[in-house]
This record gives C-alpha cells, sequence and structure tokens, in this order.
C-alpha cells in the first residue's frame, strides 16, 4: 500500500495515488492517445481492437463498454484521461457529474447552482 | 534588475474555451464570471508587462504517467496548445523568454528544486485559457515561461512546498539582470470535484476564506496537507496549489486590485484575483 491509501478515507472519492497509477496505466495509456483525432476514430472503427491493441484487463474492457465512470475510476482510470474518453462521445463533465452521481443532467446543475447559495 | 509588477490567478476549466469559441459571454449564465475581466485586462494594458511566468497544471496534453515531473518549467523559444481530446479551437502560438527561462532554470536549481526543463513543452487549457480571458484579442503582448506543477498523481506537492518555490520564484525574477516587467499568473481551482460520488463538490465557504487569506495571511493554506486540501476543495480543488505559488512569488506586502467569485462555471466554483506590489 501507498502511503496515500492508509489516509483516512474522502467519501465518493478516489485518490489516483501509486496503486491507482499502478491498475490504471493501460486503460489511462490509451485515454491518452485520444488525444489524436485519428486514435478517436480508430477506437470508434473497432472498440474491441483498440482496447486489445493496450492491453487493457478484463474490468477495464468491461467499464469501457458499459461508459461506466465510476468502473472506470475503480478500473484505475484517472479522471483527466478518462475526460478525453468522453471527448469521443461529445460528453461534458456535466454529464460525467450526472452519470456518478445518479442524477439527471438537469439535477446534476441544479446541485452546481445550489452551492452558490450553501 | 527585472521587476514583478503583480500576480493574477484565475480558473481554467475546458467550458471556458467553448464558451469563448460560441461569443457566450454575455449569456446570463457565463456572464458573472466574464464580467469579472475587464478590471484586470485594464491593469494589463496600465501595467504593461514585458512577461508572464504562468503557473498552471497539465491535464495529460504534455505529460502521461509514463514520465510525471513534480514540477517543469519550459525553456522553449515557442508554445503551442493542440487538441486535448475534445478538439478546443487552437489558438496563436505563445512566444517563450529564453533568457528568463535559464535564469530561472539556474536559479530554482541552486535554490534546491529540483526541476523537469522542457525545450519542448505543449501548453493545454490550464494555460490558454487564462490567456485567452486576459487578452481577448489573442495578440498575446507578454513573452511566455510555463511552470507545471503536477496534480494528475498522488503524491502531490504539499502546499508549503508550492509556497517555497513560489518564493523562490520571485527570488529569482527579481534577480535577473534585465529591466523586464513581470506578471505571475496561476490558474485553476477554486473547489471542484470531476470524479467519483462526490462529483459536483464545491465548498463555497472555503474558497472565500482561502481568497481572503492570500491578501493579509497568505501562507494560512499551507497548514493543511495536499489530502486534507482534497478533502476541503475536491479533488480538483487542489489547484489552488497554483494560486499559493503566485501568492508566493509577490515579494513584500500586496495590494489585492481586484477579486470575483461565482459559481458554478462548469462544475467549478471560479475565482479571480489581482494583485499588486507594494
Amino acid at each position: 500500500m501507498t502511503p496515500a491509501s492508509t489516509k483516512p478515507k474522502i467519501p465518493g472519492t478516489v485518490i489516483f495515488d501509486g496503486d491507482q497509477a499502478r491498475k490504471g496505466y493501460a486503460l489511462n495509456r490509451m485515454c491518452y492517445s485520444f488525444n489524436d483525432a485519428a486514435n478517436r476514430a480508430e477506437f470508434v472503427r473497432d472498440e474491441d481492437a483498440y482496447c486489445t491493441r493496450y492491453g487493457l484487463d478484463a474490468p477495464q474492457r468491461e467499464a469501457i463498454r458499459q461508459r461506466n465512470v465510476l468502473a472506470l475510476i475503480a478500473a484505475g482510470g484517472n479522471a483527466y484521461y478518462l475526460a478525453k474518453f468522453a471527448g469521443i462521445f461529445g460528453l461534458d463533465m456535466q454529464d460525467i457529474g450526472a452519470q456518478q452521481t445518479g442524477l439527471t443532467r438537469e439535477q446534476f446543475q441544479a446541485k452546481l447552482l445550489a452551492a452558490a447559495h450553501s | 534588475m527585472a521587476k514583478i509588477v503583480g500576480g493574477i490567478t484565475t480558473s481554467h476549466v475546458p467550458a471556458i474555451g467553448r464558451a469563448i469559441a460560441r461569443n457566450l459571454q454575455g449569456d446570463p449564465y457565463w456572464k458573472p464570471f466574464f464580467d469579472g475581466f475587464p478590471p484586470v485586462r485594464q491593469w494589463l494594458a496600465d501595467v504593461k508587462p514585458d512577461v508572464a511566468v504562468v503557473v498552471y497544471n497539465d491535464h495529460g496534453l504534455n505529460f502521461f504517467l509514463d514520465k510525471m515531473p513534480t514540477f517543469a518549467i519550459g525553456a522553449a523559444a515557442e508554445y503551442r496548445n493542440a487538441d486535448e481530446g475534445w478538439g478546443i479551437p487552437e489558438v496563436p502560438p505563445f512566444q517563450g523568454d529564453l533568457d528568463l527561462s535559464w535564469h530561472l532554470i539556474e536559479s530554482l536549481v541552486d535554490d534546491e528544486f529540483d526541476l523537469t526543463t522542457c525545450q519542448e513543452m505543449k501548453v493545454d487549457h490550464a494555460f490558454t485559457l487564462p490567456m485567452a480571458l486576459l487578452w481577448p484579442d489573442q495578440q498575446w503582448p507578454v513573452r511566455t515561461v510555463p511552470v507545471c506543477i503536477n496534480t494528475v498523481q498522488a503524491p502531490i506537492p504539499s502546499a508549503r512546498r508550492c509556497w517555497k518555490l513560489g518564493e523562490a520564484i520571485g527570488r529569482a525574477v527579481e534577480s535577473f539582470g534585465s529591466d523586464e516587467r513581470v506578471v505571475i499568473i496561476g490558474t485553476g481551482g477554486l473547489s471542484h470535484q470531476l470524479d467519483g460520488e462526490r462529483a459536483g463538490f464545491i465548498n463555497k465557504d472555503f474558497d472565500q476564506k482561502f481568497m481572503a487569506s492570500l491578501a493579509d495571511d497568505p501562507t494560512w493554506a499551507t497548514q493543511f496537507s495536499t489530502h486534507e486540501l482534497v478533502e476541503k476543495t475536491g479533488t480538483q480543488g487542489i489547484e489552488l496549489l497554483m494560486w499559493l505559488t503566485t501568492r508566493a512569488a509577490l515579494p513584500g506586502r500586496v495590494r489585492t486590485l481586484h477579486s470575483n467569485y461565482h459559481i458554478p462555471i462548469s462544475n467549478t466554483a471560479s475565482g479571480l484575483m489581482l494583485f499588486e506590489n507594494l
């Protein structure tokens, strides 16, 4: 265990530490490749082949298949690289936030607005 | 010797780029954010800095997890942005300042900061958007030196360490043998969290305490560990480290000339501050 994993747990939060960086390397490396539009097109053209080329493990492959952000994080995904994966589908941070919190996009936006009056 | 004329700290979320591209500055959602900037632009027009040292965090454009420097500094003649995965419009290239870059490198390493030096460096939205907010015509009137702090992968440098880095940057700039006028720009924050069940977390109370502290009690936030700062400000709220570094680079006492805070832009509590050296 890295020192970070011995620190008090922050609810609803995964710290991207050494443990996560080791677990998620292949997944994050694939997502990093999506900086390049040609690679995004290649992923869309043949998702299976693309994931195989980057050596994703079974949980990572399944989380990509499901477009499930919480599962991607559990599989070692880092928010900044996952944002590039989301970009393929034209999803923004409100879509991602809504999915992770089980809210509709409108409910998630309302939650953000409410923070102004807290 | 070169002179630090002041410091500017601002948020940098990618959605700002989309709002600029779509000319949404006057849109009711965006107006309270963009309306913060004219006084800062006026100050820049009056003060006319020659160089901007831009303290920011890369989000996976220039650096990947294969090599992740804690502190990196640009030493390039020119910096460009590039597609980060969602097709942000490209902006004109930024001119570097090689002499100041290498002076900073010499001075900071001598000051025991073991930097990664980059003769090629792509700059992402955390660098380009604040520049576009400060100079909306994108005819950059300043040369630039990018300073990048790791906030991607823990362990992230402590607030205490970033404060010391900022102090060292301030000493380095003011020992540079030229008559350049330098503005320090720090980008990121304030409270926000993109990932996990706590996505959408914002902490207005902490943000406002932090902003107030920068004027008169600027080391206040250095009492917290990075883990505590993530707990209080969100996984990406830790970007306040760029604000601390910037504030620490300003030698002596400062006056807060302008400040703006607005919730939300995208998932983020946005902040803007302008400090001038007394």
